[in-house]
């Protein structure tokens, strides 16, 4: 049944009923919504949770991190300055493999302040160890913790997850959601079953010193659990499709690419956008698709390369900027079309929130055909 | 994660790699006859935490975590509310050297005994960055000499007295917190029991004497331990409830006798004796005796 909510409310709710057993989150813009509801929920005893309320971002992903490995399955939620406060916590959370799911609201990065939209935040976080997977919709948002907290706690993957949705984008936006019920979660995302613990019975040392003797073997097991987290990821997400009739099996989507000439190449709500473009551009006979990448970390490079195999150009829209070195997906998607022949033009866009409209699709198709690229789009040159 | 061998019947094992004469390495050890074998520990990256845990060798009979320099509380927060959830009985202890505790941690720390979590904070106070060579923190007392607080023509050794954490933090409400001292084991061993069956954030301040930073024979780690608090430089003292209750007395004797035995003060003594710099140092010791009474008066017994 489709019930019209904001986003926030759909994430809190599956989150209710994924059963965390300990909650730490410090609130920030636009990711209140969802730790405001869930504190409601804590407090109405709907969910049977410890709610430990921080006072930053760097204490709520360390206490996650503590009641992980206690053996708890565990959430928390920030985005943008609130990430980058947790980056050092980030890298150690991977590092320890604990299995933690955590919401980004992607929101851009100061300096200058701004609250809205892009995924700088997350983006800035790849090189951390954290799976990091970006929904179109506030219903794919919802599945995806779902699926982000199976596929985490499969003890061939034991990492955390990034379920990263567009601030206001998506978090505050109503739009019709089919939650599924507690029994349906409860069948699909058993009880965590830790794969060690901190546990007086049988005492572990966790997040010992390493000479360099050991490092590089421990960063290399980190890596090679990224690689299997694909494969686990493709089966969570089929049996999600077989339980609730959406299938999340594909780690990238393709919309309408199969006799595509020109290639649009996205990341979360700018999808739904750029859909409705190419059916506008579709009728005007332009053979325009998009490719949507559903999962960022790991970087599904050889799945890029099979989807895009039949295209002759490739825009990709990057809502960040690697400062100095142009968008961060492109120059992924470039590496992964390398030998291939075709032409890759980077587009940084929506940065900070600027609003990006059909028309602004097609003015990029435009510039991809015409071999223009690489370049920032939709700059107010009269204010620099 | 490594699996814990042997040990023996010591919960914190022989064969770790801390100096000759380390003070901390006996406060951990002291500090788990205390605890016993239902703990679970949350440690700060530092000197122990390099000394204990080099992989794939543990020297910790019991869970310990570490994760990072600053967070040991938050970790400590999430472990207490996850076994608060579980039903589980282990108590929760964190510990931090003074950086971490006094300088780069308080954030977390004041965030956990503010939410009033049932853990034990201890603190291995050896008044400096001694992992990273001796460099200053909060905790460096007056006077001493560190690798960012040198002696030099316009400098006597770090400038500022050392900060009061165990106030601080009995002004969030903590039920119990106490300093103590590896120079009186049972004491401190009777204070980490108080404190881990003390319902709530508890905190003890435990002095810990480094040969290798300090600057003095590694013999001699309790004496020095011993000096600090007979010359009134380091008091042991309880605070329940942020009233300050039994605290150690002596007979008290001149700094000068724990000062000149320690090369992170020679330069108060060599190449000219720096006077003013001493009767502060004295007025710090003084001002201590008058806070926490402790001197013994001319009839009273030694305690």
């Amino acid at each position: 049944m489709l019930e019209f909510m904001e986003g926030s409310h759909a994430v809190a709710e599956i989150i209710k009923r994924c059963r965390p057993q300990v909650i730490a989150a410090y609130p920030i813009t636009p990711q209140t919504h969802i730790v405001e509801d869930l504190a409601q929920m804590v407090a109405n005893c709907e969910i049977d949770a410890e709610y430990i309320t921080v006072e930053s971002e760097f204490s709520a992903l360390s206490a996650c991190l503590g009641a992980s490995a206690a053996g708890s399955r565990v959430y928390s939620a920030t985005t943008s300055q609130g990430l980058a406060l947790m980056f050092e916590v980030c890298f150690n959370v991977a590092g320890m493999r604990q299995p933690i799911v955590m919401t980004i609201a992607n929101r851009s990065l100061g300096a200058p302040l701004s609250i809205w939209n892009d995924q700088q935040d997350s983006i800035s976080l790849r090189d951390s160890g954290w799976l990091q997977f970006y929904a179109e919709d506030n219903q794919e948002a919802a599945d995806l913790h779902m699926i982000a907290y199976k596929v985490c706690e499969d003890h061939d993957v034991l990492l955390p997850a990034f379920v990263c949705f567009d601030g206001f984008i998506l978090t505050h936006t109503y739009e019709p959601v089919a939650l599924p019920t507690q029994e349906e979660v409860d069948a699909y995302l058993p009880a965590f079953t830790p794969y060690q613990r901190l546990d007086a019975e049988n005492p572990l040392s966790f997040g010992m010193y390493a000479t360099p003797e050991y490092y590089m073997e421990f960063r290399y097991e980190v890596d090679r659990a990224m690689q299997r987290a694909k494969q686990a990821f493709i089966k969570a997400g089929r049996e999600f499709g077989e339980r609730f009739g959406r299938d999340y099996s594909a780690l990238v989507e393709g919309y309408r690419l199969e006799d595509a000439d020109t290639a649009l190449v996205a990341m979360g709500s700018i999808c739904g956008t750029a859909k409705d473009a190419i059916d506008e551009m579709r009728e005007h006979g332009r053979k325009v698709g998009l490719l949507n990448i559903r999962m960022f970390r790991p970087f599904p490079a050889q799945e890029i390369a099979n989807a895009l195999k039949g295209v002759s150009t490739v825009a990709v829209l990057d809502k960040n900027i690697s400062l100095g070195n142009g968008g961060a997906v492109g120059t992924e998607v470039k590496a992964a079309l390398s030998g291939s022949g075709i032409s890759v033009y980077d587009y940084i866009i929506a940065l900070g929130g600027r609003d990006v409209r059909k028309r602004d699709i097609a003015a990029v198709v435009d510039l991809a055909e015409k071999g223009e690229g690489d370049l920032f789009y939709g700059l107010r040159t009269e204010v620099l | 994660m490594a699996e814990v061998e042997g040990g023996g019947c010591e919960l914190f094992s022989a064969g770790h790699r801390a100096c000759g004469g380390c003070g901390p390495a006996l406060a951990a050890r002291l500090l788990l006859k205390a605890t016993g074998k239902n703990v679970i520990i949350a440690a700060a990256t530092g000197c122990m935490e390099v000394f204990s845990t080099p992989y794939p060798e543990t020297a910790w009979g019991v869970p310990w975590i570490h994760s990072l320099f600053e967070n040991p509380a938050a970790v400590a927060s999430g472990i207490e509310a996850s076994l608060k959830r579980q039903g589980r009985t282990e108590k929760v202890v964190c510990i931090g050297g003074d950086g971490s505790t006094l300088d780069i941690g308080v954030l977390c720390i004041s965030g956990a005994f503010e939410r009033g979590h049932d853990i034990t904070y201890i603190c291995y106070d050896n008044e400096a960055y001694m992992n990273t060579g001796i460099q200053r923190s909060g905790a460096t007392p007056y006077g001493a000499s560190t690798t960012t607080s040198p002696v030099g023509k316009c400098s006597h050794g770090n400038p500022h007295p050392k900060k009061d954490m165990p106030a601080i933090l009995a002004a969030h409400g903590a039920p119990y917190v106490a300093t103590a001292s590896i120079a009186y084991q049972n004491d401190f061993i009777k204070k980490v029991e108080r404190a881990i069956n003390t319902p709530g954030p508890c905190y003890i301040q435990v002095h810990t004497p480094c040969c290798t930073g300090w600057g003095f024979e590694s013999g001699e780690t309790l004496n020095m331990a011993k000096l600090a608090i007979e010359t009134g430089l380091w008091v042991n003292y309880e605070m329940v409830d942020g009233r300050i209750e039994k605290a150690k007395k002596v007979r008290r004797k001149p700094v000068e006798e724990y000062l000149s035995k320690q090369k992170r003060f020679r330069h108060l003594f060599k190449p000219t004796r720096q006077d003013d710099v001493i009767a502060n140092i004295q007025a710090i010791a003084d001002a201590n005796a008058e806070r926490f009474g402790i001197d013994i008066k001319a009839k009273e017994p030694s305690e």
